[in-house]
């Protein structure tokens, strides 16, 4: 291999791409990338890390010779030393030699496989676009046999029939695979991972992991792994690099860079990670009160007699078609407790925390406030009830109505409870913005000016207006970075704590069960599987699934 | 490396402005080179059918109904037309009521459209497979046929015109105010303000409405292309304007005959109504693409 251009670099023989100084700028001439270098070595994965907008995707991209619309090359270089030997400046390549590397010497494999493969083509032809276009072997049984093999490499079954299925009957870690295949196809230098994990579950996502280790390391792969989550890297990668906005803070391999970062960003964004030990205080922001983990309302007041739960579900049934989502869920929730519901997609977990808040309609079972069943829509709800029981949504980038002010959308909960004069709810929706630690003059902002953390903050004071006794958190922080989801986590610490408030907090995520909950409710398509103060569950668990959760979690 | 701020997740006084603020819509509109034709092409027309009907008399010296000489002659700017009447003048006069029928008509068909739309979309199931239903009913029938029916029936006055144009258009603009509907109602926001037992009425007018605006902008250009063609079709067959109303689709019927010797009377109408179509079509396009890159958020 020849590798005399190489200079800097003592096992250059190793290296496949090299990126240097690279900046990248928009089309009004705002750097978004201010120089960035990165090197990636034959058969080690490098952890990119970031959190969102901090250009991490962007340096992925340029892997590829690809900006994304509105974007485009400023200076420096990347160097691809491919497997020939022959060392191309992909950045001066022109368009025509850099769509034949793509795909055959640069792979991408992005976020979501449900979007990225394509719905109307089978899989096992989906592979082979990819050795056809690259012009694999000399023979179409060449081909199909390497369809088939690589349909092996990364455990999937090559059968025929298989072959012949659409991406729609494949699960979401079988269609990430898929993807895999097709990133491996053509056996690439260097492999551009975008977060590919991200929509999975914690087994999937190990599944999904283990198959890109072995595969980088089989086929002697550089592999760019670009996530927020810092435990996966953990797991997973050689080396690891830090982003912020558009710059490469830190470098250095995963041991040392996690037991001794030098950066404060780097320290911070560790910091913000939940662990399961829940020994950490999630508290990134440092301006939030730690509250101790003992529930709000001790076991006294639980004791007196006749006295009905908060909150009672019992026997919830709920079904889709045929397909029953909910098989009987049965729990309490006493006032100022928390409670975390923790589901894997598919679990029902969303049915039903959408069935407490009167989302769903047409449930059977019994959904009980303070003893008093509720019914089944808020439409039918009292006005107080409606008022006690709070929902926020998953997605803050969907739950807030963009064309309407953040004080407009935070002021419907009085205009529909009629309590308040229209003069005084202006007031009230300025303190809900205090607790949520918003500045009051985001009353008159539209969603579109705030960033995601901050939408679910006045999402959850549009809850808050009302003073309600249950707060339900539908997987409130998945869609937010480490450090946002920690202070947000603290908020709700701070709001248990300052108003008595109950919660009952769904989420995928069972590594911050210590840091939010008293309680645990592990649910299995839809079946409650186990149950109980957290840290019982979680050092005690006796079902297999809860086990097999435990065992799949990343950590640090 | 370099000093840069540490505070990502901070939740500080300090409003983040948005770097970059998206610029208008009548801005967007006119930056697109189709936008500024589109713009200016309309502009003129209009103007000149509201300017029209007081210049007539004082650029030509005749009023519209007026005889200026024996027909087909070429008195005047543009000559006369089969009855002798200057052409100028009519043509000058004969856009007003064309434009206001027009416009009168898209806004009913957009109104009524809208509702039924939204309706069917947020309802969804039985009442909006009900209502769809009933609504291809309607689109099954020409356009047109179902103007003349009713024109025939109640006789060519102006609001028989307007009305029957728009109910003719509701039922076009029910499926796209249904379809814009029905991608605003999987949002969250919606499932909130149910939530929170806002009455329908008002989920429809104020969350769901301001969301499907521009699907419904472009929509309303186009509608009005189509009304402005089908009353100067219906004026020249004879259903719409009544002689002796200045009118451009009346002027293209009366003066056909004479095409080759005195085509003024027929030229002058055609183009402006060309013009006025060509131009709110490029209109509503550009306002297509003005709404498509902000009216959805980016997340």
């Amino acid at each position: 291999m020849t590798s005399s251009t190489m200079s800097g670099t003592a096992t250059a023989t190793d290296t496949a791409l090299w990126m240097e100084d690279l900046r990248v700028v928009t089309h009004d001439g705002t750097e978004i990338l201010h120089g960035v270098s990165l090197t990636l070595f034959r058969g080690e994965i490098l952890g990119l890390v970031g959190e969102s907008g901090s250009g991490k995707t962007t340096a992925g991209l340029a892997c590829l010779g690809h900006y994304r619309a509105g974007l485009a090359y400023g200076s420096g270089s990347i160097t691809l030393c491919s497997r020939e030997g022959e060392d191309v400046q992909l950045l001066e390549l022109p368009e025509e030699r850099m769509r034949r590397l793509r795909g055959s010497r640069v792979a991408y494999i992005p976020q979501d496989p449900a979007l990225s493969l394509n719905p109307a083509i089978r899989v096992g032809e989906q592979i082979r676009e990819v050795l056809d276009i690259h012009g694999y072997g000399s023979s179409d049984k060449e081909r199909s046999a390497r369809v088939a093999q690589v349909l092996e490499e990364v455990g999937l079954p090559s059968t025929p029939a298989y072959q012949r299925r659409w991406p729609h009957q494949l699960s979401g870690g079988q269609q990430q695979r898929i993807g895999i295949a097709m990133a491996f196809a053509m056996t690439p230098d260097v492999l551009i991972l975008d977060e590919p994990t991200t929509g999975l579950d914690v087994s999937t996502q190990s599944h999904v992991l283990d198959t890109i280790r072995m595969m980088t390391q089989q086929h002697d792969v550089a592999s760019l792994y670009i996530t927020h989550d810092l435990a996966v890297v953990a797991e997973l990668a050689d080396r690891v690099a830090v982003m912020l906005r558009g710059e490469l803070v830190e470098e250095g391999p995963v041991g040392q860079l996690l037991a001794a970062p030098e950066h404060p960003y780097t320290r911070r964004l560790l910091e913000a990670v939940p662990d399961l030990a829940g020994k950490k205080v999630l508290t990134a922001t440092n301006e939030l009160p730690t509250v101790s983990r003992t529930p709000g309302l001790p076991a006294e007041t639980a004791e007196e007699p006749n006295r009905s739960p908060l909150l009672t579900v019992r026997d919830l049934r709920k079904s889709y078609g045929s397909t029953e989502v909910l098989k009987g869920v049965e729990f309490t929730l006493e006032p100022g407790q928390s409670a975390m519901v923790l589901g894997e997609s598919g679990s029902g977990k969303t049915t039903l925390s959408r069935c407490v808040a009167g989302l769903v309609d047409d449930y059977q079972g019994v959904v009980a406030l303070r003893g008093k069943e509720l019914a089944n829509s808020t439409r039918q709800r009292t006005g107080d009830q409606r008022q006690d029981v709070q929902y926020i949504f998953q997605s803050p980038f969907s739950s807030l109505n963009p064309r309407r002010t953040i004080g407009q959308s935070l002021t419907v909960p009085l205009e529909m409870s009629q309590k308040l004069p229209p003069r005084e709810r202006r007031g009230v929706v300025e303190e809900a913005l205090d607790s949520v630690r918003l500045s009051r003059s985001f009353y008159d902002r539209r969603p579109g000016d705030l960033s995601g953390g901050e939408r679910q903050r006045a999402a959850i004071a549009r809850a808050l207006v009302n003073a309600p006794s249950i707060l339900v958190c539908d997987e409130i922080t998945s869609a937010l970075d480490v450090s946002v989801q920690a202070s947000i986590i603290a908020l709700l610490n701070h709001l248990r704590a300052e108003r008595g408030l109950a919660l009952l907090f769904v989420t995928h995520n069972i590594t911050l069960a210590r840091h939010i909950a008293d309680q645990i409710v592990v649910l299995n398509q839809g079946v409650i599987v186990d149950a109980g103060p957290v840290d019982e569950v979680l050092e005690h668990p006796t079902h297999d699934y809860t086990r097999q959760l435990l065992s799949n979690v990343p950590t640090l | 490396m370099s000093t840069v701020d540490l505070n990502p997740g901070s939740v500080g006084d300090d409003l983040k402005e948005s770097a970059t603020r998206p610029s208008r819509l009548v801005a967007r509109i006119w930056a697109q080179k189709q936008g500024k034709v589109g713009v200016i092409l309309t502009a003129f027309i209009v103007i000149l059918a509201l300017a029209g009907p007081l210049l007539a008399p004082l650029v030509t010296g005749y009023s519209p109904t007026e005889f200026a000489d024996r027909p087909f002659q070429t008195t005047g700017i543009f000559g006369t037309d089969n009855l002798g009447r200057s052409v100028a003048s009519r043509f000058l006069a004969g856009g007003l009521l064309l434009l206001a029928y027009s416009v009168l008509a898209t806004a009913l068909g957009l109104v009524v459209g809208c509702v039924i739309g939204m309706v069917a979309g947020y309802a969804g199931g039985k009442t909006d497979s009900i209502i769809m239903r009933l609504n291809d009913v309607v689109l099954a029938f020409p356009q047109l046929v179902l103007a003349l029916l009713a024109i025939v029936v109640l006789g060519p006055q102006g609001w028989v015109l307007v009305t029957v144009i728009g109910l003719t258009h509701a039922p076009r603009v029910a499926r796209v105010a249904r379809a814009a509907t029905l991608g605003v109602t999987s949002e969250d926001y919606i499932r909130a303000a149910e939530m929170y037992a806002m009455p329908r009425a008002r989920i429809l007018s104020r969350e769901i409405f301001p969301n499907i605006t521009g699907p419904l902008c472009v929509e309303a250009g186009l509608r009005l292309t189509y009304s402005i063609g089908a009353i100067a079709s219906l004026s020249f067959l004879g259903l719409g304007m009544q002689p002796p109303t200045a009118d451009w689709g009346l002027m293209i019927n009366e003066n056909r005959i004479a095409l080759s010797i005195q085509p003024w009377g027929v030229i002058l109408p055609v183009i402006a109504i060309a013009i006025l179509t060509i131009g709110t079509n490029l209109l509503a396009d550009a306002i297509a693409r003005a709404t498509a890159s902000t009216n959805v958020e980016t997340s």
